[in-house]
């Protein structure tokens, strides 16, 4: 391939990547933008001001968004950092079906296991309630959390933390200066992942929350069937706006490159 | 404390996630698409919902359905994928710009990118728009049908948009790793630059890119929010057609769902097991 048809094509590329975004961007500025109109007849910021306003419900679902996947990312620390250490430290019997049981809800779609948690849920009044879908969040974040950490500790050298307990530390003295250290980089990664993982759950949310947990995500799904595309758009510049400012902390920071992102699923 | 006790410990409160929750959905899911609950006195499971889902054209038609939504968003994905890691991995000047765009939508969600899709290819959308104005059509209607269209180009546009840049960084991470040494050898014994690819690069990133497509396909496979908003109404994917059957009004429709949720599981397991089948081979794969 010469270098000119190369270049044209990764700019296409680059272009088909960042192209979707444009519409919704423009339509958080457009009041009236009718076929076959390329730019909106008039640009309004009406959508921004709906935004700003208690009646649109779009900041409470942007604060409940936010609270569920801290509490999540909270909890899967929490949860996964133990079971990192174990796997990535320890050799035992039954360690390859615990990791098979950990790989599988990246495979497993949500549908799958939700329809079936949502019954028990109901009986133990679960179901439309924050703390439902907070722990319903848990099963597609903790495989990430728990894969970044234990590859962490696996490259851990456990002669550190030995020495620090010889000298007379504490184990938590231990974790808070030598493990903790150690570990941060890897952490903030599987926080990330974490996070990001439960800010975009859409159906296990809808399930769940029955509707009565409204995150961003449901009111952005709910305003683009009802073709309030202004509103639309703002909401989904909100929506990919902590994605975005994480992609450009981590492109400067945690690898040079960015590629430090490359498993954000789903 | 034994050793023992303690790894059991650490791994007790994950088990419970893990093993209690998602095994459990999955296990009462099946239960329930047996007519088995002993708790309201049906202790007969029997599968009379697999019977009803499986002569179902309706069913027979979602399941084709989602197999070629997957199949082939993962296919298109993973080849654009490829050549775009060969492309990104040799620029030089602008490069980090480059890398950054790339990976730009990797935190979108899905469903923002099937909005912007809409917005882009509905029959009044930004492409209908432009074809009006350079004389291709007269009227919306003129735009062929992209989205709720009976091939879910639409949904498989989402999926390849949104995918690309996730299987071209798992393959520019380990094109990193492998570096040029091995293609410079081959291509300074005669090896042609294709064939320096196909026969020295290719199988070196195939676990991995394969790995990697797994993970597409299963997710595009049982995802219900994209071709919720994307897809056609008649016949619809396989999750909307199960979410349609357990939020049905009539509750002797829900072992149904939770059969046809089973058939989702069953679907996952093949794709555990060739996963791990493929990380097995993966360059610089744990253990």
């Amino acid at each position: 391939m010469t270098a000119a048809l190369r270049n044209l094509s990764l700019a296409l590329l680059i272009v088909w990547l960042v192209l979707p975004l444009l519409p919704l961007a423009v339509w958080s500025v457009a009041k009236s933008w009718f076929f076959p109109d390329l730019l909106p007849s008039v640009w309004s910021l009406d959508g921004w001001a709906h935004v700003a306003s208690p009646r649109s419900g779009v900041l409470a679902a942007l604060w409940e968004t936010t609270l569920i996947a801290g509490l999540v990312t909270a909890l899967a620390i929490l949860i996964g950092l133990p079971a990192a250490r174990a796997l990535g430290m320890h050799r035992f019997r039954g360690k390859a079906g615990v990791e098979m049981l950990i790989l599988a809800p990246i495979l497993v779609p949500g549908l799958a296991y939700a329809l079936g948690l949502h019954s028990v849920f109901i009986g133990l009044g679960l179901t439309n309630s924050r703390a439902g879908v907070v722990i319903v969040h848990l099963i597609p974040t903790l495989p990430y959390m728990i894969l970044v950490l234990a590859g962490v500790f696996a490259n851990l050298s456990p002669d550190m933390e030995a020495q620090a307990r010889s000298l007379g530390a504490s184990p938590l003295r231990v974790f808070r200066h030598v493990t903790l250290p150690a570990i941060r980089p890897g952490l903030i990664v599987g926080a990330t992942f974490a996070f990001l993982v439960s800010w975009s759950q859409y159906v296990l949310t809808l399930l769940i929350g029955g509707g009565r947990v409204e995150t961003l995500p449901l009111l952005l799904f709910s305003y683009a069937t009802s073709g309030r595309n202004d509103l639309t758009g703002a909401i989904g510049m909100i929506y990919i706006l902590p994605g975005v400012l994480i992609l450009l902390f981590a492109s400067r920071h945690l690898t040079g490159q960015g590629a430090g992102l490359g498993g954000v699923r789903p | 404390m034994s050793d023992r006790r303690k790894i059991v410990l650490m791994l007790v409160p994950a088990l419970i996630v893990l093993g209690g929750l998602f095994l459990g959905g999955l296990g009462i899911g099946l239960a329930r698409s047996l007519n088995w609950m002993p708790v309201i006195g049906l202790t007969e499971p029997n599968l009379d919902a697999y019977r009803a889902v499986l002569t179902d054209p309706d069913f027979l038609w979602s399941f084709a359905l989602s197999f070629h939504i997957a199949f082939t968003s993962t296919l298109l994905s993973l080849v654009i994928a490829i050549a775009a890691a060969l492309m990104i991995r040799r620029t030089g000047r602008g490069g980090a710009l480059v890398r950054f765009l790339f990976q730009l939508n990797l935190t979108v969600p899905h469903l923002v990118g099937a909005i912007g899709i809409l917005y882009l290819f509905s029959q009044s959308g930004s492409f209908a728009r432009l074809g009006y104005q350079v004389g291709l059509i007269d009227r919306p209607a003129d735009f062929p049908a992209l989205v709720f269209d009976p091939a879910a180009i639409g949904i498989i546009l989402q999926y390849v948009w949104k995918e690309v840049p996730f299987i071209g960084v798992i393959l520019l991470a380990q094109m990193q790793t492998i570096g040029a040494d091995y293609e410079s050898a081959a291509r300074s014994l005669g090896a042609t630059r294709w064939q320096a690819f196909r026969h020295v690069l290719l199988p070196m990133i195939l676990p991995g890119a394969l790995a990697a497509s797994i993970i597409v396909f299963a997710f595009a496979f049982g995802a219900y929010e994209i071709p919720a908003l994307l897809g056609q109404n008649h016949p619809a994917a396989l999750p909307v057609l199960a979410w349609r059957s357990y939020t049905d009004v009539d509750l002797a429709a829900r072992p149904q769902a939770m059969a046809m949720a089973m058939v989702i599981a069953a679907m996952s397991l093949v794709l555990i097991l060739a996963y791990l089948r493929a990380a097995r081979g993966r360059i610089g794969g744990r253990r």
